[in-house]
């Protein structure tokens, strides 16, 4: 089982955080700022595990995590779960981000969190591993985008253009992209 | 109006979305609090509109600001309208909204169970999935029962994608509901074989989650999962499939040998280091599972190793510390293969990464030996000292603490040296484990004898340097914990201090109040033995002035923990206080106290097993939650308990003092005066005692109090005293000691328990003789492990602990939701409520045959159900639970009267019911073991042999597993006969061994049978049964037991050849249950077959003989076991082996014993034979008198009195159950038996043996 699943970046803001098990929202972000101080203080050629937080549980649990650019993924996991497995599937989440979001980086993140929860949710549900498959996570992914699009049709037409006019402002902040390394594929 | 709301929705175009609200954050990072409350208060605005979007809008903003860290449950209303829009994309926005915020004390949660139950049914698969990913996060027991059967569905579904995510929440509502997992599990097993992989992912992975909680429930699929293993090439899957497996072999060596080639053919072709990772995990699981030391897994534990050095080598961390953590795992079970690898170990010790750190810190564990266990503890304490975070400094120190001390500190030669160590890790600042600390310097100074001298300095020491340890932030992380074991330590054994005063100064600093208060109450205690020693030591020499001064000096500081705030100080501290007064009056007398004082702490305390007090057997007849008196009515009573509290104390066996007992003497009038007056004056000095005559005495009192406070010159001490505390180079002496000393090599003596060194692997000298002491455990108790579960209370798992293999009932079914007529919906819920409370209070049985009559009774009602299930979704809607409420009260009312009826009806469908609802268990294991022998053993023609009449009837193993869950009716009366069929094998040639058997005949003419009815001719028995036979020999086997051996079985089998060749070198071996073990003659070996002490020239005959353990006799038990030997002739030898299965009924442990009738008859009156059965077997064409001979000679019971067709048996099995049993004929050809014994099992099982006899014959 996953516990959490965390994503924050070099200075600890969250950008991301699914719990799988309840926390109340000052202990969730007593652990994103635990996660964070454990995980950040690692060199980046360290290895990837290391075991978990005294607050989010115990000894079964491991932190699995990579770090890409200015952003940490972190995974909580049990023992049920393969080490080497979730470092893939850390992986595969980033690489549909950098699909869906062509050449992803952290301002993607910061401005569509639903986004990405909503990726995040045909990879994992519940804290369980729902598909690994990118194709197959793509195309549900691009299904429900169709769906969304459909729905909106001419009712949302004065959202988007409010949406563009504000957009137009839009404050260029020079993030790196996430660059994707190539890792040795899993399959 | 209608403009007004046009405007508005034009309006809302210009609220902020959630991107405008994240920018909004970042432009204002000063004043970010403040913006975000005006962003919430918009929210709330927003939420107040009607429109939809506007709504979903504001959640979505929600959402953000609840990652933030803000709470946003006042909003759960409103998000559950956003839930509910029937556009995709709001839903999806109310379903994350709630996932992030909603959890099972939501209490909205119960006003979503129909809109979750419309979406995830919806034909829109979209937002089925999204419905269904936000259940997943937030199931409630409630939202788990009322959608169970949903989902059910739903895991039936067309669309894979559907099926998928049923399959994975289904393990989310077994955690909340856990009924729901018997009636749903056989679907789910099916999913396993989905066409879809996703959905066959989905199974895997909840099936595991499920097994590695409860593996034993899971067994039986292991044929299933080796098949998906053998075929699948999902990575994912594979991996979910090898953990698992590592979680099921240890409950099954049998299928980790099957196992061993497939994983070890993985491990070589595997690219996927996850994979590889896996494999090796579970190899390494597999080889504990087994025996060690086998010559053929060797290779497999090299293989592992090689690889896992190749791991710990490369240079990805991650391959290395998973590398080291596998590495851990063989460890525990071959520790001589890592050992090789010890440097690339240690050297990862200097590792820059800290998880690579700690993991070779697990591994030190098995390197250390005598030699270099100062070495590396030294390395470690340098480690300490480098160490950053306390966090693995902690770690290092409880290493070190654990290395040090396993196997009752078996790598350590100087206890000096260690006794230095645990005081130096004293200094290391903000550690937690000052408790460990503390109990290994108490368990070193009490156990090891030697060492208490040097002990007690280093602990005086300890506590006159006590700056360090007292202080508020070493009681935050508990160091101070050490002073407790110093305090102590120095008390006890006080005859061992050079400088008794000067300890007993330190220990009444002012400081020490500052401490916890169980560690000042430990203070105070041994305050008093200090002085006691001091008495001891000045008393003799006539050195009055300086007891005086030191009784003054106690008696001066000793009033501060008089006031302590802690009850258990401020007592203690009293107590002495008076005691130091009486002693003090004693003195002035001139008289010698200090033998008397002595005498309070006299004799030493025994170090006792942390587990002792648990293992004490309760004595027979007592029940310790029984009121020992009437319950309390007046408070008068607390003397008595206090009492007898003690006595139970002294009972238990806690730390007893062995004292000397020292006569009460009665106080004479003087001593009560005095006595008198020191109470006024105590009570003057009390604040707390108000008595205004005394008033100005009193403050007196108090104000001298104060200056003597004062007065304690507790800086100068401090000062006075040099740091004497060890500090590195201390122990290093102690390592150069110990090398020098390797030079004069001495045999140095051993300790006398508790200890074994083993003189030819580590030639060290100890550095003194070393009496480690063992631990006192109560008679008759070991020190074995309570196999307590270890999971957390609280652990949902622990309630999904079901047995998967029996066949569903009519408990098992996930409940239909219904509308609730509120007046229905009570009675059900009281009708529930009943029967609970029923099957609460009477035993099993009880409940059996409630299920029983319930089967009758709703047999109809369920097809009924089942076919409207199917039907249409409206007739869903139908009360079906309430029909169920309403068949169950009858039911109830209806078991009542049979029950007082009669006795025998009532038993007979108690015995009926009982024996159909324990065959079920059997298929599934044998199938389990059929396929594992099958693997095991598959050269063996006899295994099959032998299991051919079985299973040419039935469909093979896994079909027969559905076939099992939807047809149980017919599948049990298959087994039954099946039973019949394979008894019959057994006994087909039985009379063939008749000249065998005069032993038993003789026995049996002892009897009364054959005088009541000598008209009828008994045909001859045997008792001898096929044990297992193929071309070469044929194995006959008969159980013998005696009375005066109540845990011993033999089983005498007779080998007969039946070729014409020699057979030699026969070795019997069993495979032990826990239950029924084999008496192997050389105990090391476990897993060792006996030989068999003859050869077997051709066409011979001999007998052997084997001896089992029994632990119950109240089951029937069967073994497996193989007889190998070597075929000769002149072509050769050829080496063979036969399978065979050992039956051990319950009726093998019955010897006949006589039984007079009125002894009979006080036995079946009195009340020890607490259980009954009874049961009816039909169609028996034989005579009674055979009947009876048959049940008197297999049974091994013996007669007791025959009236016609009526019969008494009796008999009494090796450990001590009598069983009566009443025989009769009916008319209508069946015989009906009645049983009464000490033990429902043995006799449900007496009885079960007692129906092969008559049936089979």
């Amino acid at each position: 089982m996953i516990k959490a699943i965390l994503v924050f970046n070099n200075h600890g803001k969250p950008r991301l955080s699914k719990f799988y098990t309840h926390f109340n929202e000052d202990m969730q972000q007593q652990i994103i700022r635990e996660t964070f101080h454990l995980v950040s203080k690692r060199d980046d050629n360290v290895c990837n595990f290391l075991e978990g937080g005294t607050l989010i549980g115990g000894s079964d649990f491991k932190l699995v995590y990579r770090h890409y650019a200015t952003l940490y993924f972190v995974f909580c996991v049990d023992s049920s779960e393969s080490e080497l497995g979730i470092l893939d599937l850390i992986q595969v989440f980033v690489e549909t981000l950098d699909k869906c979001f062509e050449n992803v980086c952290e301002l993607d993140l910061i401005f569509h969190v639903d986004k990405v929860h909503n990726i995040l949710s045909e990879l994992v549900m519940g804290g369980m591993v729902l598909e690994t498959n990118m194709t197959e996570i793509m195309t549900r992914i691009e299904e429900q985008n169709k769906l969304e699009k459909q729905e909106a049709g001419l009712s949302a037409a004065p959202a988007r253009a409010a949406a563009a006019v504000k957009n137009m402002n839009l404050p260029t902040i020079p993030t790196p992209n996430i660059n994707l390394p190539n890792l040795p594929s899993f399959k | 109006m209608a403009l007004k709301k046009v405007k508005g929705s034009l309006e809302r175009v210009f609220d902020k979305n959630l991107q405008d609200l994240v920018r909004g954050i970042r432009n204002n990072k000063d004043s970010e609090a403040k913006y975000i409350a005006s962003c919430i208060d918009d929210i709330k605005q927003e939420l107040r509109q009607e429109n939809i979007a506007v709504k979903a809008n504001a959640v979505a903003k929600l959402y953000y600001l609840e990652m933030l860290g803000y709470d946003i449950s006042w909003a759960a209303f409103n998000i559950i309208e956003v839930m509910s829009s029937s556009k995709f994309t709001f839903k999806r926005i109310g379903y994350l909204a709630a996932s992030q915020s909603f959890h099972e004390g939501t209490d909205v949660l119960m006003l979503t169970t129909n809109m979750i139950r419309k979406d995830i049914n919806s034909t829109n698969q979209y937002d089925a999935s999204v419905a269904m990913n936000g259940l997943a996060c937030f199931t409630s027991p409630d939202l788990a029962r009322d959608l169970a059967n949903d989902l059910m569905s739903l895991m039936a579904s067309t669309k894979p994608y559907i099926r998928k995510k049923a399959v994975l929440l289904m393990y989310k509502i077994f955690l909340k509901f856990p009924e729901a997992l018997r009636p749903a599990f056989p679907r789910l097993k099916d999913k396993l074989e989905d066409p879809d992989p996703g959905v066959q992912s989905a199974a895997v992975n909840v099936i595991c989650e499920l097994a590695r909680k409860n593996p034993k429930n899971y067994l039986s699929l292991a044929p299933l999962f080796f098949k998906l293993m053998t075929s699948s090439t999902n990575n994912w899957m594979l991996i979910k499939i090898i953990k698992l497996f590592g979680a099921l072999t240890p409950l099954e060596p049998r299928l980790g040998k099957k196992l061993l080639e497939p994983l070890t053919n993985l491990i070589h072709s595997t690219s996927a280091m996850s994979l590889l990772y896996e494999c090796i995990n579970t190899v390494i699981s597999v080889l504990i599972s087994l025996s060690s030391g086998m010559p053929d897994h060797s290779a497999s534990i090299q293989l592992c190793v090689q690889k896992l050095c190749i791991l710990i080598e490369d240079t990805d961390q991650n391959l290395k510390y998973l590398g080291l953590l596998a590495m851990g795992k063989i460890l525990k079970t071959h520790p001589k293969s890592v050992q090789s690898h010890k440097d690339l170990i240690l050297d990862c010790l200097d590792d820059k990464d800290e998880s690579i750190r700690l993991r070779a810190l697990d591994l030190l564990y098995g390197m250390v030996s005598k030699k270099n266990l100062m070495e590396i503890v030294k390395k470690l304490m340098i480690h300490v000292d480098r160490a950053e975070g306390s966090q693995y400094r902690d770690e290092l120190l409880a290493k070190i603490i654990q290395i040090c001390s396993q196997n009752n500190y078996q790598y350590i030669i100087n206890f000096e040296w260690y006794v230095s160590i645990l005081v130096e890790l004293t200094k290391i600042e903000g550690t937690k484990h000052g408790h460990l600390i503390a109990s290994q310097m108490l368990d070193v100074a009490i156990r090891v004898k030697a060492i208490r001298a040097f002990a007690v300095q280093q602990m005086a020491k300890l506590l006159e340097n006590t700056s360090l340890l007292v202080g508020s932030a070493a009681q935050l992380n508990g160091i101070c914990e050490v002073l407790y074991a110093a305090a102590w330590i120095v008390g006890e054994f006080s005859d061992f201090l050079l400088e008794p005063r000067s300890t007993l100064e330190a220990m009444l600093r002012q400081r020490v109040t500052s401490l916890p208060g169980h560690i000042q109450s430990i203070y105070v205690h041994n305050i008093i033995k200090l002085y006691s020693a001091i008495l001891m030591k000045l008393e003799p020499d006539g050195e009055k002035e300086q007891i005086t001064e030191v009784t003054q000096l106690i008696s001066e500081k000793l009033p501060v923990f008089a006031e302590s705030a802690n009850l258990e100080v401020q007592e203690r501290a009293c107590c002495i206080l008076q005691m130091l007064k009486y002693i003090n009056k004693l003195q002035e007398k001139d008289v010698g106290v200090a033998e008397e004082v002595a005498a309070l702490f006299a004799g030493e305390l025994n170090p006792v097993a942390p587990k002792a007090q648990k293992k004490v057997p309760v004595p027979e007849g007592l029940d310790l939650d029984k009121w020992i008196n009437e319950p309390p009515s007046e408070s008068s009573d607390d003397e008595v308990t206090i009492d007898t509290m003690f006595v139970h104390d002294a009972h238990r066996g806690t730390s007893l003092r062995v004292s000397h007992k020292t006569k009460y003497e009665e106080p004479n009038e003087d001593e009560l005066r005095r006595r008198r007056d020191v109470r006024r004056e105590e009570q003057a000095s009390n604040p707390h005692y108000l008595k205004d005559s005394r008033k100005k005495k009193l403050k007196d009192l108090a104000a001298e109090n104060d200056v003597t406070v004062d007065g304690i010159p507790v800086a100068k001490i401090d000062l006075n005293v040099p740091l004497h505390v060890p500090g590195f180079n201390v122990t290093d002496e102690y390592m150069k000691k110990s090398k020098t000393s390797k030079k004069h090599r001495k045999k140095h003596k051993k300790g006398k328990r508790g200890r074994h060194i083993s003189e030819s692997s580590d030639d060290i000298k100890v550095a003194h003789t070393v009496d480690i002491v063992g631990e006192e455990m109560p008679e008759g108790a070991t020190f074995s492990d309570d196999d307590e579960d270890d999971r957390a209370l609280d652990d949902p798992h622990r309630a999904l602990d079901i047995d998967l293999d029996r066949p569903l009932d009519d408990h098992d079914k996930i409940p239909i939701r219904e509308h609730r007529v509120v007046a229905a919906g009570l009675k059900m819920e009281t009708g529930q409520e009943a029967t609970e409370i029923a099957e609460g209070e009477k035993p099993k049985k009880k409940h059996h045959h409630h299920r029983k009559e319930k089967e009758h009774k709703e047999k109809k009602s369920k097809k009924d159900k089942k076919h409207k299930k199917k039907s249409a979704e409206a007739v869903e809607e139908t009360p079906a639970t309430n029909e169920e409420a309403v068949d169950l009260m009858p039911g109830m009312e209806e078991a009542e009267p049979t029950r007082t009826n009669g006795q025998i009806t009532d038993a007979v469908t108690q015995a009926n019911t009982a024996g159909a609802e324990a065959k079920p268990e059997e298929p599934a294991k044998d199938d389990l073991s059929f396929w594992l022998s099958k693997a095991s053993d598959e050269p063996s023609v006899a295994t099959v042999v032998e299991d051919a009449p079985a299973d040419t009837s039935e469909p093979p193993p896994e079909e027969k597993h559905k076939k099992h869950h939807k047809k149980e009716k017919k599948a049990k009366k298959e087994k039954k006969e099946k039973k019949k069929r394979s008894h019959k094998g057994h006994h087909g040639d039985e009379e063939r061994l008749e000249e065998e058997e005069t032993g038993r005949t003789e026995q049996m003419e002892n009897g009364t049978v054959q005088e009541s009815a000598p008209e009828v001719v008994i045909p001859p028995m045997s008792s001898y049964r096929l044990l297992a036979e193929n071309n070469s020999i044929k194995m006959m086997y008969e159980t013998r037991v005696e009375l005066k051996t109540q845990n011993q079985v033999v089983v005498s089998v007779i080998f007969s050849n039946l070729t014409s060749s020699h057979l030699k070198s026969l070795d019997f071996n069993v495979l032990d249950s826990l239950n029924t073990r084999l008496i192997r003659v050389d105990l090391t070996s476990q897993h060792e077959g006996v030989k068999v002490p003859f050869q077997l020239p051709p066409g011979m005959t001999n007998e052997g003989q084997f001896a089992f353990t029994v632990k119950s006799i109240t089951m029937a038990q069967k073994l497996r076991g193989t007889l190998t030997y070597m075929l000769k002739d002149d072509a050769g030898s050829t080496s063979e082996k036969i399978d065979f299965k050992v039956h051990l009924p319950v009726s093998a442990y019955f010897v006949p014993k006589q039984c007079s009738s009125a002894e009979y008859a006080e036995l079946l009156s009195g009340g020890d034979l607490s259980s009954k059965q009874s049961m009816t077997i039909p169609n028996i064409e034989m005579d009674f008198s055979i009947v009876l001979a048959r049940v008197h000679f297999f049974g091994h019971l013996s007669l007791v009195e025959r009236v016609d067709t009526t019969a008494s048996l009796y008999g009494q099995s090796i450990q001590g159950h009598q069983v009566c049993l009443l025989l009769k004929a009916l008319p209508n050809k069946s015989i009906s038996v009645d049983g009464k014994s000490s033990d429902s099992s043995l006799l449900s099982s007496l009885l079960d043996d007692v129906k092969t006899f008559l049936t089979e014959a």
